[in-house]
């Protein structure tokens, strides 16, 4: 069997704190030359511990981590932009690095010039680009502009041209660091179906991303730094993706309860709601979007009353109302629950891939409606704070479409179907 | 056969890695090419600022210093005299700033990608080779108009001129690059510094109105022997003084082992502190 072509062993980097590492004057260096060294090691940290993987030819390894887990240092020690403070790293192979779209660009420069200099500092020769040069300007898409300055570019062409350039490296094994995030959602499928194909070409990749789709849709393994140590890896891509979803978006509030009896009329005395997934279990970390979610609402009723009405309403992440949703404004009111005396439990569901990729706030209201104009909130939304919070993450289709969250605010799946076309 | 790359703490060590530089050669030029390009858009005049800009030092420096305060130019008129040294200190000023510059100025790069980071100051001296050799043009016409006969000598001095003031302006260059990387006073103080060192480079004066212990002492900058001795080639006499050359050429080949040393025993850390 071949060796792997990257091989990494017990690979640690440490960075230190504070000022003195970005800047420092000349001034301060001759007069600290008196001072006695600082003792204490406190103001430094290790970006990366002793790190040890291999990885072997064709693999697209996917590296996922919470903010500072070491994810960039680690890549960029592989492209030797900074040394490891310990262990090593063995590559058989030519590495190309994309820790960033169009590095190098320089404003003065038309784009034709530009796509030569980006290229060159991304390790292609000329004649690579010179081959190359009609692909990565149809890819592009602005062969127009390519001979006005770049300065005169709006920034999304020159991620496009960024972008069309760094598409077309063709190393041994490429580095990615999260350069996905950028441009508009049908230039970043385009990228990724890019990525795809050169995935598929038998090449080596090392991905960075926060894109939980993208990992579950590109990679055929995972690994999962959490300060600055291997915290989980492996085949199991799912896997791996989903302990990780559950480390970071731990504490999420699924369960709302009402302490002290905050909230009571003489009719509905709320007593919870809850968030709760196909496995009865409450939901408090990030939750896949291919199950049915419950909204489960716990209370007593104290007088039984037509004129209870239940509802929620869902705001996405930037406080943008979804939906209202109500048994009385969601059904006939034959339909409509009629309340007994005691305890009652009523539950709403969030079907399965509705909502898209995102941060959700559901907020619960329970009001007594006399009449139109005659309202008594037992629970108000909007203005009570009581809220639960939802995040989609991941599962969002089964089409090899959707590698990114979809475009707009919801994600249903709709039918299609083909009529005789005579 | 795959090329096979080992990351550790302490790489294998030398003083230059030719293999790895050779790999990168094309990126070498492409640098050099961006310099060139960037420098003469938008420029009305383009090329002929490498002849603007001595041309005009050259007539000030002769009304203020050969006309008015009659400083001795030998058996040279005083402008062709000046002209000489202008246009080999504008090279070598213009790669010692160049070269200190060229890490921060490309930080972004540094940051993102690895190549061999020596690249970048070695391209600066090429791109200055390009107005080194449109300004030495017009110095030979100015040669024809004074009708000089120039000493034969003048087919190795030149040459020899060329490489002394590259490999001392890059030594130095480096170095300050280097050191720039950390301290950002640098480029407050570079200038300044540079500004100083032509008033110790015979460029408006000759080394023979000093006593010659003063001027040994002189040729440690190795821009010294190169002024004097292309002046003595293009008045004819071709006589060397070796003593001078050198101790101006081991200057700047010690330069360019300190350059090249400390830079690169720290470049390893330039992309963590720039």
């Amino acid at each position: 069997m071949n060796k792997p072509i990257i091989e990494i062993n017990g690979l640690s980097k440490k960075y230190r704190y504070g000022p003195s590492q970005p800047y420092y004057t000349l001034r301060d260096s001759l007069s600290n030359i008196f001072k006695p060294a600082p003792k204490n090691n406190n103001d430094s940290f290790w970006a990366l511990k002793d790190v040890s993987m291999t990885v072997r030819e064709g693999e697209v390894v996917g590296i996922i981590g919470p903010n500072g887990s070491g994810k960039s240092t680690l890549l960029k020690i592989l492209s030797r932009i900074t040394m490891p403070t310990r262990g090593e790293a063995i590559i058989r192979g030519r590495v190309g690095s994309l820790l960033e779209v169009g590095t190098g660009f320089h404003q003065e420069l038309t784009g034709r010039e530009n796509l030569y200099l980006n290229g060159s500092i991304l390790g292609m020769n000329r004649k690579e680009i010179n081959n190359k040069f009609d692909e990565i300007v149809d890819f592009s898409g602005i062969e127009k502009f390519l001979d006005t300055p770049v300065k005169r570019y709006s920034s999304g062409m020159l991620v496009r041209l960024g972008f069309a350039v760094a598409a077309h490296l063709d190393p041994e094994i490429l580095l990615i660091d999260e350069v996905l995030a950028v441009g508009d959602i049908e230039f970043q499928n385009k990228c990724l179906k890019k990525m795809d194909e050169v995935a598929k070409g038998g090449r080596t990749i090392l991905f960075v991303s926060h894109n939980m789709n993208s990992i579950e849709q590109l990679c055929t393994s995972a690994v999962c730094l959490v300060g600055g140590k291997v915290g989980a890896e492996g085949k199991d891509v799912n896997r791996v993706v989903a302990n990780y979803l559950k480390v970071t978006t731990k504490g999420l509030k699924g369960k709302w309860v009402n302490k002290n009896k905050k909230f009571d009329s003489k009719y509905f005395f709320p007593k919870s709601v809850s968030l709760i997934d196909m496995n009865d279990n409450v939901i408090s970390s990030s939750t896949r979007n291919d199950a049915d979610i419950r909204i489960v609402f716990k209370g007593h009723i104290k007088t039984p009353s037509k004129s209870v009405i239940v509802g929620y309403n869902i705001y996405q992440a930037r406080s943008n109302i979804l939906l209202y949703s109500s048994f009385s404004t969601d059904g006939k009111p034959e339909t409509w629950p009629i309340f007994k005396k005691g305890e009652c439990t009523l539950e709403a569901k969030i079907p399965r891939r509705f909502l898209n990729e995102d941060e959700y706030r559901i907020e619960p209201m329970i009001v007594y409606r006399r009449s139109l104009a005659d309202k008594l909130f037992i629970l108000k939304p909007g203005e009570i704070g009581v809220s639960l919070s939802l995040s989609i993450k991941g599962g969002l289709s089964d089409s090899p479409f959707w590698v990114q969250n979809r475009g707009g605010l919801i994600a249903p799946e709709l039918k299609w179907e083909l009529k005789d076309t005579v | 056969m795959r090329m096979e790359t080992v990351i550790r703490s302490k790489p294998v060590w030398q003083l230059l890695d030719f293999q790895e530089i050779w790999r990168y050669r094309e990126l070498f030029w492409v640098f050099a090419w961006r310099d060139i390009k960037v420098r003469y858009k938008q420029t009305a005049f383009g090329v002929l600022w490498a002849l603007l800009q001595p041309l005009f030092s050259m007539f000030v420096f002769t009304i203020f210093f050969g006309n008015i305060a009659k400083i001795p130019s030998g058996e040279l008129p005083y402008a062709l005299f000046v002209l000489i040294g202008l246009v080999f200190w504008t090279y070598f000023s213009g790669v010692l700033t160049n070269a200190s510059n060229s890490m921060i100025e490309n930080e972004n790069i540094i940051k993102k990608v690895y190549f061999p980071r020596i690249i970048l100051p070695a391209s600066k001296a090429v791109v200055g080779l390009i107005d080194f050799a449109v300004a030495f043009a017009m110095t030979t016409l100015v040669i024809l108009y004074f009708g000089q006969t120039v000493h034969p000598n003048i087919i190795w001095l030149l040459p020899l001129g060329i490489l002394v003031t590259f490999t001392g302006s890059m030594g130095l260059g480096l170095l300050i690059a280097a050191i720039n990387v950390k301290y950002r006073d640098v480029r407050y103080i570079l200038p300044f510094f540079i500004q100083m060192l032509v008033f110790i480079t015979p460029v408006i004066y000759p080394t023979n109105i000093m006593r010659p212990a003063f001027a040994r002492l002189m040729a440690v900058n190795p821009m010294t022997a190169v002024v004097e001795s292309v002046r003595v080639a293009v008045t004819g006499s071709g006589s060397v003084d070796w003593g001078i050359m050198i101790i101006s050429i081991v200057s700047s080949l010690v330069l360019l082992t300190v350059g090249l040393l400390y830079f690169r025993s720290t470049e390893r850390f330039f992309a963590d502190i720039i």
